[in-house]
């Protein structure tokens, strides 16, 4: 690049670390593509068990994608494995059941918490001598030009590369500095996220609620711990939270159910407000926006980071194929690649979540009649049951290398 | 045009007209836009028969490092960029002095370090392990004086690539009449069907400038992923390879 008297010059510039721009830049620097991670998180900070108490439901194609970014090796001895998936709906006995034999051996996924993730992360990253990882930091300004982009960080240090990547999550300020528009609407919900202990083990079942307020998800950790997602109309979460450990430990076993026998508290909780929203576009001249940047979703069907890791395959792949032509990482027909992978399948997960939530967040007798017939006509239809299953399992589309388990 | 004062392989003509919208060159979107497009695959097929042929990796940083590249009619410079990146050391040449004055503000942009230089084959001297010219032979007045100087700048055991568009009904159907006259993709006049040439026609020309064919292959145009791909047919666009005795 033309900017030869930047501090760092790289191929990509990843603007977020986190769950997604963190295994992007793993994939990346692996397979000859330079980085550098700037995130405004000291890496302490974001592995501190009050920073981020979730688990996710991580699916089948996206696990090959950490596996391919090297990191799954760390986060396997961390990793519950969901066998069987009921979904209930209120009081109904009308139950969907998923058992991961209809396809073969291989479980439908696994719950891992985050931390994990992160813990994965800050160890592959410093051993990868094509990455560099900037934290904290943030960016000050963001030049891009025709010759690569510029950036010049809060301290006063210079980064030149090809292109830059949005991973700073839903607020984006890179998204939004290039005039991305976005779309977005709220659900008035929040979800409420800890961590139990139970006295039964879980039997690798994730279990999903649909109550009127929202969903109510109990996620199989190692051991007899559990992760609970409880969704909850937002005016009622400040008073839920404002509650003692005892209080709000006994609000939530009602929802909980017996079924696991006594429940205890495991580290903090917390709240996140839900929303639905997605970018006006995926790309501009040298910039690329993956994960929650790019489209944010309910976690009804813990599918946020699952997308984001489709999107990491899908632009690594096509990033280390330019790399080996000589292209212009930055170079709009590279950019346009990616886009058009990813632009149908994200919108296609936004729109189903969004109308899981809608159809299940409600009371309406005849609204409820008709998806308790619906969850039993799908329990009854193998063939129908199966194609949902492998969608969620995201073995679904033309699948990037990554996401099918092939180095790149 | 002073250092072409007498051009022999260049058609004044010809030159001109790609002189005449140099500035397009880099814009991905505008005239040169399936040159742009056409990159990735004629890329990917240079470099593969490159790696096997130096014994190469193509996962290895730079991988034709310490290899020396002659493009011959590299217009703007799209091919020498990224070959550069490969690790060639890239001379670019081209009968056009804007496309050249083009082709070298571009590579300082790009940050590489190509020797660009306003000239005709026969107008140099060296000699290269890689000698190339895509999509130029249909645009020279006399094809055997153009590909004998082209092939004289190339070592003894060296690879000469070449791409042009085949002679046949369908190329005049899609390269002409699609291209020029539907889609607009080139301004009209950009080809003359007559001067495309047959693999056989190429492979027989470049026999006499001694180099001998040693494979061909096709581009064809991807209508559901909008771009181009390789492809066994020499139809339209093909591409062949071949070994300077
Ligand atoms: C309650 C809940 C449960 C969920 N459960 C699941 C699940 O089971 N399965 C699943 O797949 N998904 C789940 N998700 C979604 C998932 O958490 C997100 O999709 C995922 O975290 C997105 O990752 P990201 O890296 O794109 O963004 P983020 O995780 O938001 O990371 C953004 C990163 O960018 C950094 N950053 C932000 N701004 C700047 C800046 N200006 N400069 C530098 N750095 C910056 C941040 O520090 C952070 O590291 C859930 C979400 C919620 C809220
Ligand atoms: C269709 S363009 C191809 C450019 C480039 N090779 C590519 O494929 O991207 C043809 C180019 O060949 C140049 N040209 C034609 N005859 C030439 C000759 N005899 N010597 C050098 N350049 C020539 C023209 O000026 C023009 O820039």
């Amino acid at each position: 690049m033309a900017m030869m008297d930047t501090d760092l010059q790289c191929d990509v510039l990843i603007v977020g670390g986190g769950l997604v721009g963190g295994p992007l830049a793993c994939a990346l620097a692996a397979h000859g593509v330079s980085v550098a991670v700037v995130d405004r998180e000291a890496p302490e900070t974001a592995l501190a068990p009050a920073f981020d108490g979730r688990a996710s439901a991580v699916a089948l194609g996206p696990q090959r994608v950490l596996a391919g970014c090297g990191l799954w090796p760390a986060i396997a001895p961390l990793a519950a494995p969901i066998r069987e998936i009921r979904v209930s709906d209120g009081a109904s006995p009308l139950f969907l059941h998923y058992d991961h034999r209809v396809l073969g051996s291989d479980p439908f996924g696994w719950i891992v918490e985050n931390r994990a993730i992160r813990q994965a992360l800050s160890r592959r990253l410093p051993a990868l001598p094509l990455a560099r990882v900037l934290a904290p930091a943030s960016i000050q300004a963001l030049r891009r030009e025709a010759g690569g982009v510029v950036a010049t960080l809060n301290d006063g240090r210079s980064i030149g590369a090809a292109l830059v990547v949005a991973a700073d999550g839903r607020g984006s300020p890179v998204r939004a500095g290039a005039g991305i528009g976005l779309t977005k609407w709220e659900y008035g919900q929040t979800a409420i996220v800890c961590t139990v202990a139970h006295e039964k083990p879980h039997g690798d079942v994730a279990q999903e609620h649909f109550l009127p307020s929202g969903p109510f998800a109990i996620l199989p950790l190692p051991g007899n711990r559990s992760s609970v997602v409880w969704t909850e109309k937002s005016a009622l979460v400040p008073g839920i939270m404002a509650q003692d450990d005892a209080a709000f430990l006994a609000e939530m076993h009602e929802r909980f159910g017996d079924f696991l026998g006594g429940l205890t508290l495991e580290g903090p909780r917390f709240a996140y407000p839900l929303s639905l929203q997605f970018a006006k576009a995926y790309t501009a001249p040298r910039l690329a926006l993956v994960g929650d940047a790019a489209h944010g979703m309910h976690p009804v069907a813990g599918q946020g980071m699952n997308m984001g890791l489709r999107d990491v395959a899908a632009l690594a792949e096509v990033l280390v194929q330019a790399k080996r032509l000589g292209l212009d990482l930055g170079n709009a027909a590279v950019l346009e690649r990616y886009a058009r992978w990813r632009r149908f399948d994200n919108l296609l997960m936004l729109g189903l979540t969004d109308a899981m939530v809608r159809l299940f967040s409600n009371d309406i007798a005849p609204v409820r009649l008709a998806r308790d017939l619906g969850l039993a006509a799908v329990n009854r239809m193998p063939g129908l049951k199966k194609t949902f299953m492998r969608h969620a399992m995201g073995l679904v589309g033309e699948l990037p290398r990554l996401m099918r388990g092939e180095a790149l | 045009m002073s250092a072409l004062s007498q051009p022999t392989t260049a058609s004044a003509e010809e030159v001109a007209r790609f002189q005449a919208i140099a500035d397009a060159w880099w814009d991905a979107e505008g005239k040169f836009k399936p040159l742009h497009q056409l990159n990735p695959p004629r890329l990917e097929f240079l470099r593969d028969i490159a790696a096997a042929h130096f014994g190469r990796d193509i996962a290895a940083p730079a991988p034709f490092a310490g290899l020396s590249l002659l493009d011959v009619g590299c217009g703007g410079g799209l091919l020498c960029e990224p070959l550069a990146r490969l690790g060639f050391a890239v001379t670019g040449i081209d009968a056009g002095e804007k496309n050249v004055a083009v082709a070298r503000l571009h590579a300082e942009q790009s940050g590489l370090a190509i020797d660009y230089r306003n000239a005709t084959p026969e107008q140099l001297e060296g000699q290269f392990d890689v000698v190339m010219s895509m999509e130029v032979v249909e645009h020279v007045p006399d094809v055997d004086v153009f590909l004998a100087a082209a092939a004289a700048r190339l070592k003894p055991g060296g690879l000469f690539f070449g791409a042009t568009l085949n002679r046949t009904a369908k190329s005049y159907a899609l390269a002409i009449i699609g291209a020029e006259y539907v889609l607009r993709w080139l301004p009209r006049g950009t080809h003359d069907w007559k001067k495309f040439l047959k693999p056989s026609e190429f492979a027989a020309a470049l026999r006499r400038a001694g180099v001998t064919v040693a494979g061909f292959e096709g581009i064809r145009f991807d209508l559901v992923h909008d771009c181009w791909r390789r492809t066994d047919s020499l139809d339209v666009n093909y591409l062949l390879h071949g070994r300077k005795d």
